[in-house]
């Protein structure tokens, strides 16, 4: 910001004084200190906010980012921070947070029916045993405060009799064209605006009617008698059913437990260890289809690199011949395709390839009758053609940069050595090429290992494979394997999913240091 | 000194920014100052457009979450509710499917509205996770279909007012075919003769999809004598006792096989593509529900629909859903929620304004009545009649994808049709454990 583009007030100079600064920096310190200011601003609204909601960590976090923010901005001696720190502060927030957050996640039960904490499950698990008792009288209520600023419920049965607080009332009562009893003398009646207000107090209110139950009303104006039928021992933590006695039992697994097996919904999030980690290893239904799916991922990953690669590279050097006509519209064109959203043209492609009612059946081919989707080898060529459609832009972009970076002198000499045109790009081009760009093959590799958007809208990772243990199909990769397991059961197993997920973070971490190492060797021998 | 006033004056800044963020940060300004003063201000109703990244609550005593052909129809009846009572209510809008999610994660964390629009099918995941209140609808009740009432109950709990009651019926173009087929072989043999006459391109509009889609292929399968789940002794689905592969759903897997070497049914059959075809005049029969039928009229098909007859000899049930009103176990404003769900949306004037803007099939007895006389509304009705609620218990999520795959499976002629159903109830049950 400011500070780089004044070059009076650079760091290490030592400078002391602001006024030395020429009339254009002071309009550079005023933008300086401006956007800071806003960045302050935002901090501390966002410290604020979190902190009106209990949330620490947020507010630590944030206190401590804005206040490194000014620490570096203002002071002069930190130059490389200046630079560093918005990029450190997001890789915090998007990248180290998240894997954090998925590890720590790897080792609980988090997921459908253990989503909230245990005090919350119980709140619930309380409010819902609470049933209206079934054909009781429904009471017309009011709601109304004595002096003493307590609520009371002033409740009409349907004979009209009238009770307020559970005792019965004969005067001083006014009642609307219903017979409802509507305002008590001696109190006054809440209306909506007081009752948001307290409602609290109101949803806790109970007047209770001896064996019949207890008055509640849920919206202030008609009552019912409810019981609840289940009763909370705080000491031994157990719930007892009133009516069958059957006690569940606070379980490790995170559930109120009977001894009969059965539990009570919603259970909360308890820590299981490496128990997601041992069930990945040990599920004999996925120990199969693992190494099949690992191997497709593998291949598919390397495939799609190598033919956008490839397909990227040779257009790149049709089009790098210099003075060629129209060759920036060529460029724009065959940019195309990497600008239209990737889910968007994968969704495209699955019906252009519908077996008996797609336009390449349909039109291209004359009425054919390929599989494109529905073969298990031909899907798994649809997949990585609709990849090559949308990937090699990006290999095309980076390849036609790579090629200018290229000097001049190097293709002259290779010319005037008499290097034909393969061996000019096998012997020149080429090694050049991969030292810029092999680090981003091996990203690109990263990503496709883990390209979920393509196979999830082409095929869904169809065809299915009716014979496997688990559902699967035949273009599946890992991750959509990942999903399909942790998310297509009864309910959604996040603690389980991200537990897989660590894992091929591990197998693609290991893939693409061996990767890099391999680059550097590249890099020694050619750069 | 320099330093100082430069520290003093991003002081200033700083704090003028915040007291603009704490006050901009709502849709609207009005609802925090109803918040905070006792005197309601007259009541307001706005529609909050669906935002990128984490829902946030809006800023309001009522806040309802629809999709959004439903928010224009809440915000106008919500308009009247606010006036009378004086509260603030919010229509958020969201995708409907990511309703049950989002009231999942975002109740817990306080960003949750306090009402939603919902399919009664979502109830095992919300009330397994605890997302959503039972509701006291008290003598009201009685005014509601009984399968409407039955659908969102959960646990012998009711959790939601009934709204609207939706399945799929056959629709049939009057000019292609001219009278309801008489069971499935009357139909088929009509679709084939049409096609074979080049009358149309599509026999049938059952679709299928990559991943099948056993929702639609439903009533036919139950014609069958077959089922997802049986039925326990009240009445709710018993997760332990898988019938897709009994009987009559093996003679039912036989049957598909051959529709499919006959040409009547096709895996490669999308949405989009039996859309297309009926919208088009070029296949005679769709097999689908109310969604559709704007669709069709604006095509400007002569459109009859009438209950999907049997291929199997038993009635042709589909599954019946049940959209209503749930009320958010995290909601901030029960007791506005309560009386705005039960007392003010629970009254034949209202729902009967929801039946005119949205056409939906009413839950309510004597809307449904009034409205009856529409012979598309009759239609699903007919067919509705003899259906049974789409199972809302959490183990229906594992049966969906293999049953789906286990009908596209033998429409593809992958292998014996017998065998592949057996294969995929298998795994059904291996997942549900």
């Amino acid at each position: 910001m400011g500070s780089t583009t004044t070059g009076g007030g650079r760091v290490g100079v030592h400078r002391p004084r602001l006024a030395d600064h020429a009339p254009s920096s002071t309009a550079a310190l005023i933008v300086k200190i401006a956007l800071l200011a806003v960045i302050n601003a935002l901090g501390v609204y966002g410290v604020l906010a979190a902190y009106a909601v209990g949330d620490w960590g947020i507010a630590g976090f944030v206190g401590l980012a804005t206040l490194t923010a000014d620490y570096v901005y203002f002071s002069r001696r930190v130059t490389a921070g200046k630079y560093l720190l918005p990029g450190l502060l997001f890789l915090l927030v998007f990248q180290v947070y998240i894997v954090f957050h998925t590890a720590a996640a790897a080792f609980t039960n988090v997921g459908d029916g253990h989503n909230l904490d245990q005090p919350r499950a119980l709140e619930h698990i309380l409010a819902v045993s609470e049933k209206r008792i079934p054909d009781s009288p429904l009471y017309k209520v009011a709601v109304v405060t004595g002096s003493d600023g307590t609520l009371r419920l002033l409740a009409t049965d349907p004979a009209g009799k009238v009770t307020l607080g559970g005792e019965e009332v004969t005067e001083g009562i006014v009642r609307d064209g219903g017979g409802k009893a509507v305002e008590v003398e001696g109190y006054r009646t809440l209306q909506l605006r007081d009752l948001v207000t307290r409602q609290e107090e109101v949803l806790a209110l109970r007047v209770s009617l001896g064996a019949q139950g207890a008055l509640r009303t849920q919206d202030g104006v008609t009552g019912f008698l409810a019981r609840p039928t289940l009763r909370h021992d705080p000491a031994a933590d157990t719930l007892t059913d009133v009516e069958s006695g059957k006690v569940y039992q606070a379980s490790s697994a995170g559930y109120y437990e009977a001894a009969d097996g059965t539990h009570l919904t919603p259970g909360w999030t308890v820590n299981v260890g490496f128990d997601n980690f041992a069930r990945v290893l040990t599920d004999t239904r996925l120990r199969g289809p693992f190494v099949s799916v690992f191997l497709w991922t593998f291949v598919f990953a390397a495939l799609s690199v190598l033919f956008n690669f490839a397909l990227g590279l040779l257009l790149a050097l049709a089009l790098n011949k210099p003075g060629m006509r129209g060759r920036n519209v060529y460029r724009s064109l065959l940019v195309l395709p990497y600008a239209v959203p990737s889910f968007l043209s994968a969704l495209v492609w699955t019906g252009m390839l519908n077996q008996t009612f797609g336009f390449v059946n349909l039109t291209l081919l004359g009425g054919a009758d390929v599989p494109w989707l529905n073969d298990p080898w031909l899907a798994k060529g649809s997949v990585l053609l609709v990849n090559l459609w949308l990937g090699f832009p990006y290999m095309f972009l980076i390849c036609t940069g790579a090629l200018q970076a290229i000097p001049a002198e190097l293709n002259e000499a290779a010319r005037i050595d008499g290097a034909g045109p393969w061996q000019h790009f096998r012997q020149v081009t080429l090694p050049l090429l991969l030292v810029s760009t092999a680090p981003l093959l091996i990203a690109a590799f990263a990503f496709n290992f883990n390209n979920f958007t393509v196979i999830y809208f082409v095929t869904g990772g169809g065809p299915n494979l009716p014979e496997a243990p688990i559902t699967l199909g035949s273009t599946d990769l890992l991750i959509s394997m990942v999903y399909k397991i942790a998310f297509g059961g009864a309910g959604r197993e996040w603690g389980f999913a991200s537990a897989m997920s660590a894992l091929i973070f591990v197998i693609v971490a290991g893939i693409s240091a061996f990767g890099l190492r391999r680059t550097r060797s590249l890099e020694e021998t050619y750069a | 000194m320099r330093l100082g006033t430069v520290s003093t004056l991003a002081a200033g800044v700083t704090l003028l920014l915040t007291a603009g963020c704490g006050g901009g940060g709502g849709e609207t300004a009005a609802p925090s100052a109803a918040a905070t003063t006792s005197a309601p201000s007259a009541g307001a109703t706005t529609i909050v457009e669906p935002t990128d990244g984490p829902v946030k609550r809006a800023q309001a005593d009522l806040v309802i979450w629809a999709d959004d052909t439903r928010s224009p129809i809440i915000q106008k009846i919500a308009q009247k509710f606010a006036t009378e009572k004086g509260v603030q209510v919010a229509v958020q809008q969201l995708e409907f499917g990511d309703i049950r999610d989002n009231l999942v994660t975002a109740g817990p964390a306080g960003e949750g509205p306090d009402v939603v629009i919902g399919a009664h099918d979502w109830l095992g995941k919300l009330v397994t996770n605890g997302a959503v209140a039972p509701i006291e609808l008290g003598d009201k009740a009685s005014q509601f279909k009984d399968v409407a009432l039955k659908a969102l109950s959960y646990d012998g709990q009711l959790y939601g007012l009934p709204y609207a009651i939706e399945n799929i019926a056959l629709f049939r173009n009057t000019a292609l075919a001219p009278e309801p087929p008489k069971d499935w072989n009357a139909l088929m043999d009509n679709a084939l003769k049409l096609v074979k006459e080049k009358k149309a391109t599509v026999p049938v509009g059952l679709q299928v999809g990559p991943e099948g889609d056993p929702y639609h292929f439903y009533p036919v399968h139950a014609s069958f004598g077959s089922g997802v789940f049986a039925t326990k002794p009240d009445g709710s689905y018993d997760p332990s006792q898988l019938l897709i592969d009994n009987a009559g759903g093996l003679k039912f897997a036989k049957a598909l096989s051959e529709w499919s070497k006959k040409k009547l049914l096709s895996a490669d059959l999308t949405l989009d593509i039996a859309k297309e075809a009926f919208t088009t005049g070029k296949s005679p029969y769709w097999i689908t529900g109310p969604w559709s039928t704007e669709d069709v009229q604006k095509a400007g098909i002569q459109l009859a629909v009438d209950p999907i007859p049997s291929a199997g000899g038993q009635p042709s049930a589909p599954f019946v859903g049940v959209q209503g009103f749930m009320i958010s176990a995290n909601a901030k404003n029960k007791l506005v929620a309560n009386d705005f769900v039960v007392n003010y949306l629970g009254t034949p004037e209202v729902m009967k304004e929801l039946y005119d803007t949205g056409k939906r099939p009413p839950a309510m007895i004597s809307v449904f009545e009034q409205v009856k006389s529409d012979p598309i509304i009759a239609g699903f009705g007919a067919a509705g009649d003899i259906g049974q609620p789409l199972p809302s218990i959490p183990a229906m999520d594992a049966v969906w994808t293999e049953y789906g795959h286990a009908e596209r499976d033998i429409l593809l002629g992958k292998g014996d049709p017998e065998k592949l159903m057996k294969q995929a109830a298998e795994k059904i049950r291996a997942k549900i454990g």
